[in-house]
This record gives structure tokens, C-alpha cells and sequence, in this order.
């Protein structure tokens, strides 16, 4: 398996860093701090492949913490507010977009 | 049912122990991810979108009352109150944390369920018929060889990181209720001129990113040759299937590189080396695996019992009736499908509450055995046919009588994007418009017979290859699309679906199916030539037609 | 990186020679296959102990005809992931009855110990530190066995027919 590292790093805009929490499989967030977040808000933004390649970086040798951690695209609105920015990383952050059973009356 | 014994018991005891070291090993970090990746596959756990996934084995799809009420209690206690049966026979929980499985696998290893081969490069569940046991006209029961074979697949030291995933379905009547043709090696159990009970062994069959029908390697195996037999294929693919590219890892690869010949010669070689071995069955072994499963004492029941004559008089009973209820082996009994494919509902997902409900009925009703079906329904397989009112009653008020089994609107569907990190587009919205669609129980038996296999990515775990009507999410310029097939099948006749045309856009794609299905009813010979016939008789043409000419 | 022998950490005796490096004069060595298929003879001839690292993607026929005359064979796993060497392992202990010591090489982890042991590998070249010193606990993890290699452990199988057998021969 190539590392995330070694594949090639692709920015089509504001992007961001995200992964999976170890312990729990929760959805995580690279902040600027060095650390990881549930918020998207507070994830770290880069713009630049050198960027992006640090940030990853950083966030894969956190391997106790962290699984799989890759760059996703997010969309900033006017006034700054950040959303996932494609469908995958909506589900990932908002969850399913189905109804669940039970199912409403 | 077969009934665990003190080895089996501690057999899982003792990979739960040594599950519960790995994880703590990794959460540790001694242990990278890396190194843990496969050992945690290995038993049944995926990182998916927003969680882990736990994917708990049911062999051959059988459980008792006991072991589906522990699936519900792990689903309460360590999950969010349900979980979702699969196109293998398994059950899926999609909101596990990886700290808690070893707890999870300890409470579920008290009743004898484990997640041992679930996921990795090793042998997976063997499946059968959900319906084997019962079934008229069977030659035996398969399960016990799929027993012999999971005892035989299991932890073995030879095989456990081959190239790529192995799957083994196994059928012992003459229609193949467990798609053995599109899997890795297939058994179809029958007797031979002389009357020997033994298999045709068909190899290389599987879906996803190129589909192939598997092929006859040999057409007879007796019974004491099984083990030493798939043991030559697997010690042969092992050595040299695929490593460098996982698309072109899974056997399938190697018996169409080499041709069919040419393997069945490999593997003969290797088998006439060992066959003579301590993998022969000899009949005691056999039998001691076959006494270990139970039958239910049936009764003598009349065929026609009174309590059906009266509820013969309620219009949805009958409905129900001549849907979900099948001739059982047995006279006076019934199997039973229970459909968990609700209008609206995700394909195959039943609550803790469905799940006690219907263990508690199983106790009732059907010997305290359950059945779990690939095409993501579960079965009560010793109904007495007396009892099928009071079953029916009970079903309905929790949600499990839909009239639907093997309608267009009983759909199999892979979890897609909504839970899968493999998948481009989501595949269960898909299956629940199309429920609403066809929520009319008098249109959806009108069109009759009709599978419809939905899968999220190429890796086709809702089997969309061999659906009647297939659909294949893909991903263009960031949006859903989804490519559609027609005219597959996966039975004793197994065949690929062909494509009708351009992929439509995830808002076009009910539409697209009502369009089938209503060239199919305006072109079929008679009312009861089956959808998948027509397709066979006139081909994707009149059809592709009929969809595209506006789009 | 330590070896493992007889369930715990031992002096290595034999010395890797790499390709094209000059061999010592005697003394026990292990030599690359394509090192020891140039000249075979020769190199059994020397003074001192041979063995030979044979690769996972090569039949190991190709070496049948010196086995009795080998103090070691190692087999290797270029990732602990792929299994070839499993196979390798039981063809030369089961089919070829060979009984030197077989040695596994490469990513070799704690939680592939029971599995190699059982296809009749008898030497280890563990990679972590932690995990040879935990070899014999780990060795331990497993007591029922579903299949048979040439391990000489009893099948549950064939256990339960012991039972059967023990139990109608009491009554």
C-alpha cells in the first residue's frame, strides 16, 4: 500500500486535512495547532501542494492517534464559513443522508 | 443447527483473547497502522466514512433464537440499535469503536458467534442456501460440508494472507439458490452414476472490477477428496496468484491467464501429490460433523390445516401467503421470508427491537432457528402451516411482513456512500425511491419476479453484475451517476447484465428503471414470462430504446 | 534483530554473506539461492555449516536435490502480508521431509508466530525486540487446531473421535 505521503498530491482549492479518530473511528480534523479536531471550523487550511504535503505530514506521523488521514476539498462561503467540499465529505461530516429505520410514521 | 462443542467454543475464546492483545497493542502504539490494518480485517473490522465497521460472521447463514438476540444486544450496547445483513450472509455494525471490540467479541463469543475471516486476504464465510435443510429436493444438507469446510478454512496457518479474498458458496439442489457460479470455487453437491455423494467443483467465478462466471474444474469430487481437493487449488493460487496489483489478485485472474486447462492441470498435479493425506474424510469424521446437527421433531401435519382455510378469507394475509411462504420438505410445515425490505427502508437493515421480535417468534415458531439469505431477507425455516396466521399478525406489527420477496421492490443494495470509504455514489436512496415507485403490492405483482442489485462502486457488493436489473454508481465530475445493466442472473444459469446505455444522473435513475419496466410489461409474450426471460428473448434493444429516446 | 530458536532468543551461528562478498574460510554461512545454484557443490564442500535464503516466488523444487545436505533453509516474507513462504514451508517439511532448520525471514511479527509453527518453521528472524522476548507466550495462544499440517498437532477433529471412541470403549 503507498503511503499517503508518496501519492501525488493534488489542491484544487482551499483544502484541508482529515482523518479517523483510532480509539473510536470518529471523524477528525487536522488543526494548525498540531493536533485534531471534531470541528470542521477548526480545521487548518492550505492552499499550496507544499502545503498540504507538510500538514499530511505531520498529521501521519501521528499513527496513534490517527488513521488514514488524506486531503479533502472544502468550499468557504462569503464570511468565511468552511464546508466539506464534496458530497463525501458531507456524509462524513453531517453522517448518512438516509432515513434510518424505525422509519418516520 | 450446529452445535458448538467445547474445542469450537475455545477456539474463538482464544482469538478473542488474542484480538483484545492487538488492539491494545495498537491503541498503545506498539503496534503501527500499518501492521494492524490486516490483523484487524482478519476479524471483521473496516474503517468506513465515519466509523468502524464490524462485520460478524453467520455461517452458512444459520443462527438460533439465542444468537440473534445477542446480535440485538450488541447493536444497543456498543452500536446505534441496528444492523444490516449482507449479500454473504453476514452482519455489518457501522458504528463501532475499535476500544469496545474486544468486549463486543467476548459477549458475542458466549452464544459461539465470532468475526474470525470476515475481511482480509484469507477464506471467508462458506455460504449456502438459506434455505438447506428444508428445501424440497435436495440431495442432502450442504451445511454440514460448509461446516467441515469453515472448520477446515478456519485460522489455517497456510492460507490466511493469500493474494487477495476467497469466497466459497456451496449448493445441493439442482436451482442454485447461492449463486455459486460467482465465486471464487463453487460446490454443487450431488451424486455421482454410482450413487457417491460428491461435488462439482467450479473455480474462478467473482464480480466486481472484471466479472467472470466460473468454470468446472472438475465435475465430480468425492466427498473424502473435498478438503485435499480445494487445498491443491488453494495451495496453487497461493503460490502464484497476482501480488503486485490487487485488481488482478483474486483467482479468477489466474485460471483466465492460464485457462481453465491448464489450472485444472496445476491443481490435479498438486492434488495427486497429497491426496492420500490426513485431509481425507473418511465416513466417521463425516458422520460425527452431521451428528452435531439438530433437526427439529416434526409433527404429522395435515397439508390443508383448518386455521389456513379461515384466514384464507383476509385479502392481505393471502397476499402475504403467496409471497413470502415456500413449500417446505416436510409436510404440513412452511418457510417463511421475512422481508426487510420495508417501503422507504434501507435494503437489509433490521432494529434491535425487529431482531428480539423475531427470535422470540423463532422460539415460537420455527424451532428457535433463523436464516440469513444473500438477498438480504431473513427466513424462519420450520413454520408449521397452522401457525402462519398468528406468524403473519406478528410479523406485520413489527414491520417485517412486506409482500415484496422477489419483487422489483425487494432490492439488494450495498451500503454505497452513505457509509462505504470505497464507494463513488450513494446506493440506498437509490433502492428507496425505487421502493416508493413500486410501493403498489398489485403493480409490483403484476410485473412479477424481478431482482434489482444496486452497488455504490465497482466492487459490486450488491452483486449489480447478476441482478436482473443492475445499477452501478460511478463517479463523474464530482456528481452521482449510475451505469445500467439489464438481463443478469445468478443462478444455475448465471449471466452478466449488459449495459443499456450512457450512465443517467442519481435524479434520473427511478425514472429510468419505471421506463424498463414498463417496456418489459408492453413487451412481454405472456403475463408470467419473467422480466430477466423477455430480456434473454429480445435482447437490451427494445429496451434501451424505450429509455433513451428522450434522454 | 534478534533470532528466536527453541521458543526463545539465541545466538545466531550463521553468518549472512551477501552476494559477490568473499566467503570466510569456515564457520556456518547463509547464502542467497542464486549465490548457492552457481556452484552448490562447491560451496557444500566447504568447512563449516550451509544454508541457504531461498526466494518466496520460486518453487522450491529447484532445491530438493540438496536438502538432506543443508544445515538451514530460510524462506522469507517480503511483507508479513504475503504468504507464500507458508506453502514453501510445509512443501519442504511435508512433501520433501526435510528436517534441518527452516528459518523465517523478512517482516516477521509476533501475530504470525502460531501460523509459522505450525507450517513447520522452526527458527525466527523477528524484527522487533518485544516480540521475540514475548515468542513463547505467543506460542501459546492457540490449543485447538482445526486442521492438520505436519505440526504432529491433533486435529479437533480427531479429537472429538478420540472422545467418541474413549467413551463407548468405558461403557
Amino acid at each position: 500500500m503507498t503511503s499517503p505521503l508518496e501519492q501525488k498530491i493534488r489542491i484544487a482549492g482551499p483544502s484541508i486535512v482529515t482523518a479517523n479518530r483510532t480509539s473510536d473511528g470518529v471523524v477528525i480534523y487536522r488543526t494548525a495547532a498540531n493536533g485534531w479536531s471534531t470541528s470542521l471550523p477548526d480545521a487548518a487550511i492550505v492552499r499550496t501542494v507544499e502545503e498540504a504535503r507538510a500538514l499530511l505530514a505531520e498529521s501521519v506521523a501521528d499513527d496513534v492517534g490517527a488513521v488514514g488521514p488524506y486531503i479533502a476539498p472544502v468550499e468557504i462561503k462569503d464570511g468565511g464559513k468552511v464546508k466539506p467540499g464534496n458530497l463525501r465529505e458531507h456524509i462524513r461530516l453531517k453522517g448518512v443522508t438516509i432515513d434510518l429505520l424505525p422509519l418516520p410514521a | 443447527m450446529y452445535a458448538y462443542d467445547e474445542l469450537d467454543r475455545t477456539l474463538i475464546n482464544e482469538r478473542v483473547e488474542e484480538f483484545r492483545d492487538q488492539v491494545k497493542r495498537r491503541l498503545s502504539g506498539e503496534l503501527t497502522e500499518d501492521e494492524f490494518k490486516m490483523l484487524r480485517l482478519q476479524n471483521g473490522v473496516y474503517l468506513q466514512l465515519h466509523a468502524y465497521m464490524f462485520r460478524v460472521a453467520i455461517p452458512y447463514g444459520t443462527l438460533s433464537s439465542k444468537q440473534l438476540r445477542r446480535l440485538a444486544h450488541v447493536a444497543r450496547r456498543y452500536d446505534r440499535g441496528y444492523g444490516h445483513f449482507t449479500t454473504r450472509q453476514n452482519i455489518q455494525f457501522n458504528w463501532i469503536k475499535l476500544a469496545e471490540l474486544p468486549d463486543a467479541l467476548a459477549d458475542l463469543a458466549e452464544v459461539g458467534i465470532h468475526a474470525m475471516q470476515t475481511s482480509g486476504n484469507n477464506t471467508r464465510n462458506v455460504t449456502s442456501d438459506q434455505w438447506a435443510g428444508v428445501a424440497p429436493g435436495e440431495i442432502e444438507d450442504p451445511r454440514i460440508w460448509s461446516e467441515l469446510l469453515r472448520q477446515y478454512t478456519t485460522l489455517h496457518p497456510e492460507f490466511s494472507f493469500l493474494p487477495r479474498k476467497f469466497k466459497f458458496a456451496i449448493t445441493a439442489s439442482a436451482h442454485d439458490r447461492a449463486a455459486i457460479k460467482v465465486h471464487d470455487i463453487g460446490l454443487r453437491l450431488h451424486k455421482n452414476a454410482q450413487g457417491e455423494t460428491g461435488f462439482e467443483v467450479l473455480v474462478g467465478g467473482g464480480l466486481g472490477r472484471t466479472p467472470f462466471i466460473g468454470k468446472t474444474i472438475k465435475p465430480f469430487v468425492p466427498g473424502r477428496d473435498l478438503l485435499s481437493y480445494v487445498e491443491a487449488i488453494l495451495r496453487v493460487y497461493n503460490q502464484y496468484g497476482r501480488r503486485d496489483n490487487i485488481y488482478k489478485a483474486r483467482i479468477k485472474i489466474l485460471v483466465h491467464e492460464l485457462g481453465i486447462e491448464k489450472f485444472a492441470a496445476e491443481v490435479e498435479d498438486e492434488w495427486l501429490a497429497m491426496r492420500d493425506s490426513a485431509l481425507t474424510l473418511d465416513d466417521a469424521v463425516v458422520e460425527e460433523i452431521r451428528s452435531r446437527f439438530s433437526y427439529p421433531a416434526y409433527q404429522k401435519l395435515p397439508h390443508m390445516p383448518e386455521e389456513l382455510k379461515q384466514a384464507a378469507h383476509d385479502p392481505l394475509f393471502e397476499r402475504w401467503r403467496k409471497n413470502s411462504v415456500f413449500t417446505h420438505k416436510v409436510q404440513g410445515y412452511a418457510i417463511v421470508t421475512l422481508s426487510l425490505k420495508p417501503v422507504g427502508g434501507p435494503p437489509g437493515d433490521a432494529t434491535a427491537e425487529q431482531m428480539d421480535a423475531v427470535a422470540d417468534l423463532a422460539d415460537k415458531y420455527s424451532f428457535g432457528e433463523i436464516r440469513v439469505g444473500h438477498e438480504q431477507n431473513l427466513a424462519l425455516p420450520h413454520v408449521a402451516k397452522r401457525d402462519l396466521p398468528a406468524l403473519w399478525k406478528a410479523l406485520d406489527k413489527v414491520g417485517l411482513a412486506t409482500p415484496n420477496v422477489n419483487l422489483v421492490s425487494d432490492i439488494i443494495a450495498c451500503p454505497g456512500l452513505d457509509y462505504c470509504s470505497l464507494a463513488n455514489a450513494r446506493s440506498i436512496p437509490i433502492a428507496q425511491e425505487l421502493t416508493r415507485r413500486f410501493a403498489n403490492h398489485d403493480t409490483a405483482d403484476l410485473i412479477g419476479r424481478l431482482h434489482i442489485n444496486i452497488s455504490g462502486c465497482i466492487n459490486a457488493c450488491g452483486h449489480h453484475h447478476v441482478g436482473h436489473i443492475g445499477i452501478l454508481g460511478v463517479e463523474k465530475n464530482g456528481e452521482e451517476f449510475y451505469q445500467i445493466t439489464i438481463g443478469g442472473r445468478a443462478d444455475e444459469n448465471a449471466e452478466l447484465g449488459v449495459l443499456i446505455g450512457p450512465a443517467v444522473p442519481y435524479g434520473e435513475v427511478a425514472d429510468v428503471v419505471e421506463d424498463i419496466v414498463e417496456a418489459y410489461l408492453a413487451l412481454r409474450a405472456r403475463p408470467d414470462e419473467l422480466f430477466v426471460d423477455t430480456v434473454k428473448r429480445l435482447g437490451v434493444e427494445p429496451f434501451r430504446e424505450r429509455v433513451y429516446a428522450t434522454r | 534483530m534478534p533470532l528466536v530458536k527453541n521458543g526463545k532468543i539465541a545466538t545466531d551461528g550463521f553468518a549472512h554473506v551477501p552476494d559477490g562478498a568473499e566467503l570466510p574460510g569456515d564457520g556456518a554461512i547463509l547464502v542467497t539461492a542464486a549465490r548457492f545454484l552457481e556452484d552448490p557443490e562447491a560451496l557444500l564442500r566447504r568447512a563449516g555449516k550451509l544454508g541457504v535464503i531461498w526466494p518466496n516466488n520460486r518453487d522450491v523444487d529447484d532445491l530438493v536435490p540438496w536438502l538432506g545436505r543443508l544445515s538451514v533453509v530460510a524462506l522469507v516474507f517480503p511483507t508479513f502480508r504475503d504468504g507464500r513462504a507458508y506453502s514453501q514451508a510445509r512443501l519442504l517439511r511435508e512433501r520433501y521431509g526435510y528436517d534441518g532448520e527452516l528459518r523465517a525471514a523478512g517482516q516477521v511479527l509476533r501475530d504470525q508466530f502460531v501460523f509459522m509453527l505450525r507450517a513447520g518453521f522452526d527458527a525466527f528472524e523477528v524484527r522487533k525486540e518485544s516480540d521475540a522476548e514475548a515468542f513463547a507466550d505467543t506460542a501459546k495462544r492457540y490449543s485447538v487446531f482445526y486442521q492438520p499440517t505436519g505440526d504432529g498437532r491433533v486435529t479437533a477433529l480427531h479429537r472429538r473421535m478420540q472422545q467418541r471412541h474413549s467413551e463407548s470403549a468405558g461403557q
